[in-house]
């Protein structure tokens, strides 16, 4: 629990930095919304956000690969997922991070309660997928 | 020129960060989801330790009232609780309980060259567009690029 407990630390460090220096939110859908494919006029440092985020993922998976290991997912369910994700994420206003991390963080109202709507459902999924849907 | 390093820097740092507490396993978001299994609680501690660590920034920063090198301070606007909130949010946890993935954790794993991440990515971008199209969406976009980064 040390290393996520740590882990978390430096990902609220991240964002911190972002909104300290920048004065911007630094969740993942919004700075993917704003890089690509709504790209705002000031685009540069989130395009430059994604491209650490990779790059820091790709030395993650050489030097623990075991950290960084990908979904294994069948394709039909990761294209389903996926695009659940992204849409959800920004027709709700945020993901994990921005209504997680940011908001929760900030005690925006909309954000506790967003991010506990997600917590609760995604808990459902994996409920009836492990265990109704495998009883019956 | 500044703000490329430290988006670049912070986006380092926040992918450390991902790959530091698991999140970048699927097995570790998924076994945090399954309450009624092998429950892992290993995620409260990432986002707790995530959220109170932005709350500090916040805080310091929102008392100076500007940041440091950025143009102004831009925060989302406290709308009342609404079905978009909810419908939004509940659709995104059926994706993040299907595949365990959520987008900083899929970007960042991508490099791993799993086919199912790698198409988990794609077709997070077509839903991220496709909300893009939505009347409540455009509307809200309307009224952020009107104000929003007109200072670079």
């Amino acid at each position: 629990m040390a290393a996520a407990l740590l882990g978390g630390i430096l990902i609220g460090t991240a964002s911190g930095l972002v909104f300290l220096l920048l004065g911007r939110i630094a969740g993942i859908t919004g700075i993917l919304t704003g890089a690509w494919p709504a790209p705002r006029r000031w685009w540069t440092w989130r395009a430059a956000f994604l491209a650490g985020l990779v790059l820091a993922g790709a030395v993650g998976a050489h030097l623990a690969p075991d950290r960084v290991t990908g979904s294994t997912a069948s394709l039909p369910l990761a294209l389903v997922a996926g695009l659940l994700v992204g849409f959800g994420a920004r027709y709700g206003g945020g993901c994990t991070s921005g209504h997680g991390v940011c908001g929760v963080g900030r005690l925006s109202r909309r954000s506790i309660v967003g991010c506990a709507t997600f917590m609760v459902v995604a808990m459902i999924v994996v409920f009836v997928a492990r265990h109704a849907a495998g009883a019956s | 020129m500044k703000a490329i390093a430290i988006g670049f820097a912070a986006g380092v740092l926040f992918g450390t960060g991902l790959v530091v507490a698991r999140m970048t396993d699927p097995r570790v978001v998924l076994a945090f989801l399954d309450v009624a299994g092998a429950w892992n609680p290993s995620l409260l501690f990432v986002m707790g330790g995530a959220a109170g660590t932005f709350g500090l920034f916040y805080a310091v920063t929102m008392r100076r009232r500007a940041p440091l090198v950025g143009p102004s301070l831009r925060l989302p606007s406290e709308r009342p609780l609404d079905a978009r909130l909810f419908l939004g949010t509940a659709i995104f946890g059926v994706g993040w309980g299907l595949a365990g993935l959520c987008p900083g954790p899929a970007l960042t794993s991508m490099v791993t060259g799993s086919t199912a991440t790698l198409a988990f990515v794609a077709a997070m971008i077509a839903g991220v567009a496709l909300a893009g199209r939505t009347s409540a969406v455009q509307a809200d976009t309307r009224r952020t690029v009107s104000q929003s980064d007109s200072a670079r």
